[in-house]
């Protein structure tokens, strides 16, 4: 059995890629090959080193940030468990969504849209719909389907190329 | 609708007329919205809080559901009418508890309940008799297309609709199924279906949804998930199991009937005859010999008893109930004799006292 490219764990998914033109065969692990499929197909290989400095001592820092918008700190947050305004989700995106992948095991929502939600953020909605897609098929097995999927990602991410959505991270 | 007149009325929901009745008690969807341009309730103060209640009071008069929806200022209730709201699952515990301006728009049939102001600015529910998750979408899905139509729910393209409490984020979805589970009790084979259930990442939790104590063999099953799963894929994952534990509780009853009808058969007789005839009785063994007395209907051990009876006794025995039919405030050993006076005559076939 082939081991994982990425770690030293067992293969259990194998993946043939074209990328600019050139044929990378990738063998992962089961979750090396979530976290590979996450990330895909916006550019799972220039992945972030992770940041390891500044961690400490920032928690007291952190807690009494406070939202703009209601003035709610991190801290009173984490003391009563409820959130002061919709804002909240900005204003802590950093902390929050750790905790949203923690409870709920994934950071992006796949479901009912507001008829109201104006028409710029539709396609923003449809990737990640078709994202999730994609990470089911995989799951299931479902190969053929995954490839169509991911084509038609890459469909709609290179159409109107100037309503890329801005990269979330503060 | 009025508080006084709840008493003599029931739920559709307890009436046992949906699919599965015999194990499923009721099912249930709650949606969880928020108005993008306010505060969440906990931290409004009393101006944005009543603007709040006022816009969605408004929305809630102008809804055209085909059904006749009352609204309810719950701030302005007694404590013991808010307890009976509650005991009649209309409103959370929350709800009653909280402070500030707060209401709770219901259907007659009491099938749908509109809560606003509690943890978040709308909670909306829709129950149904029986294994109907269907029905509950459809319809809850129609209220709430409504309501969008006219206001702006706090909504992120990433995260979903906003919640009050991370843990609701996303779909803002809770579909739960109340199953009344005795077999499973007795052979403690229901030990394995709570591994089951949280291995799959389903809650299970009493007849009063989070934080109650299981009663009268009642568990209300619940997806903990709200966001990355869309609303179909989380209400399918409650519709695929759900038939696993109504087989496996059927099962055991048959295997229970088997192995020693007599036996079983006198207990669900004794428990029937205790309520008959008992002078004075706790809310807890009311809830557990009623529960004998309901699997014993259902295997056709009790023939002069009816369901929809037995299910409404459930709710119609407890604290808040028994003190607004008898018009007083009862301490607790007044109301076991109350609640057994109560029983004796709703099972001699006679209609409650209008009083």
């Amino acid at each position: 059995m082939k081991k994982c490219g990425r770690c030293s764990k067992p293969a259990v998914l194998h993946i043939t890629e074209l990328r600019h033109g050139e044929v990378q065969a990738l063998h992962l692990c089961e979750s090396c090959a979530k976290q590979h499929l996450s990330k895909a197909p916006t550019e799972a290989m220039e992945e972030m080193p992770p940041a390891e400095a500044e961690v400490s001592d920032d928690l007291d820092e952190l807690d009494q940030r406070s939202c703009p918008s209601c003035g709610i700190t991190f801290k009173e947050f984490r003391a009563q468990g409820r959130l002061g305004c919709p804002h909240d989700y900005i204003a802590f995106e950093d902390e929050l969504l750790p905790l949203l992948e923690n409870i709920h095991g994934e950071t992006e929502h796949c479901g009912k849209i507001p008829k109201r939600a104006p028409d710029s953020s539709q396609q923003q909605f449809r990737l990640i719909k078709l994202r999730s897609e994609l990470r089911s098929a995989v799951e299931e097995e479902r190969y053929e389907d995954a490839a169509r999927i991911r084509d038609e990602i890459r469909h709609v991410e290179t159409k109107p190329a100037d309503e890329e959505p801005p990269p979330t991270e503060a | 609708m009025d508080i006084e007149s709840l008493t003599h009325t029931s739920g559709e929901w307890l009436r046992a007329t949906g699919p599965e009745s015999d194990i499923v008690m009721s099912c249930r969807i709650r949606l969880a919205r928020n108005l993008a341009q306010f505060p969440f309730p906990n931290k409004a103060d009393d101006a944005a809080r009543s603007e709040v209640e006022e816009i969605l009071h408004n929305q809630i008069n102008r809804l055209a559901t085909g059904r006749r929806l009352s609204y309810i200022p719950i701030s302005s209730l007694e404590p013991i009418d808010r307890q009976l709201l509650v005991e009649r699952q209309l409103i959370s515990r929350e709800h009653s508890e909280n402070r500030g301006r707060r209401g709770v728009g219901i259907s007659d049939e009491e099938n749908v309940s509109l809560m606003v102001n509690e943890e978040d600015h709308l909670r909306m529910q829709v129950l149904h008799s029986g294994f109907a998750l269907d029905e509950c979408w459809a319809e809850i899905d129609r209220i709430d297309d409504a309501i969008e139509a006219e206001v702006t729910y706090a909504f992120s393209e990433r995260l979903g609709y906003l919640t009050a409490c991370p843990t609701n984020c996303g779909t803002g979805i809770r579909v739960s199924v109340l199953l009344h589970l005795p077999a499973l009790v007795i052979t403690k084979e229901i030990q394995k279906v709570f591994q089951a259930l949280q291995k799959i990442g389903l809650a299970v939790r009493g007849l009063y949804g989070e934080g109650s104590q299981a009663m009268g063999d009642f568990y209300q099953i619940s997806n903990q998930v709200t966001l990355g799963k869309s609303e179909p894929k989380l209400i399918r994952t409650i519709q695929d199991v759900v038939p696993n534990i109504l087989s496996y509780e059927r099962r055991v009853r048959n295997a229970l009937v088997k192995e020693n009808r007599r036996g079983l058969h006198d207990q669900v007789s004794r428990a029937y005859g205790i309520l008959r005839n008992a002078q004075t009785i706790s809310s807890e063994e009311t809830m557990h010999l009623l529960s004998s007395v309901r699997m014993g209907i259902n295997l056709g051990l009790i023939d002069d008893l009816e369901i929809p009876t037995v299910n409404e006794l459930f709710i119609h025995t407890q604290p808040a109930h028994l003190q607004k039919i008898r018009h007083e405030k009862l301490e607790s050993a007044e109301r076991n004799v109350a609640r057994a006076a109560y029983i004796r005559q709703r099972l001699a076939g006679r209609p409650p006292e209008p009083s």
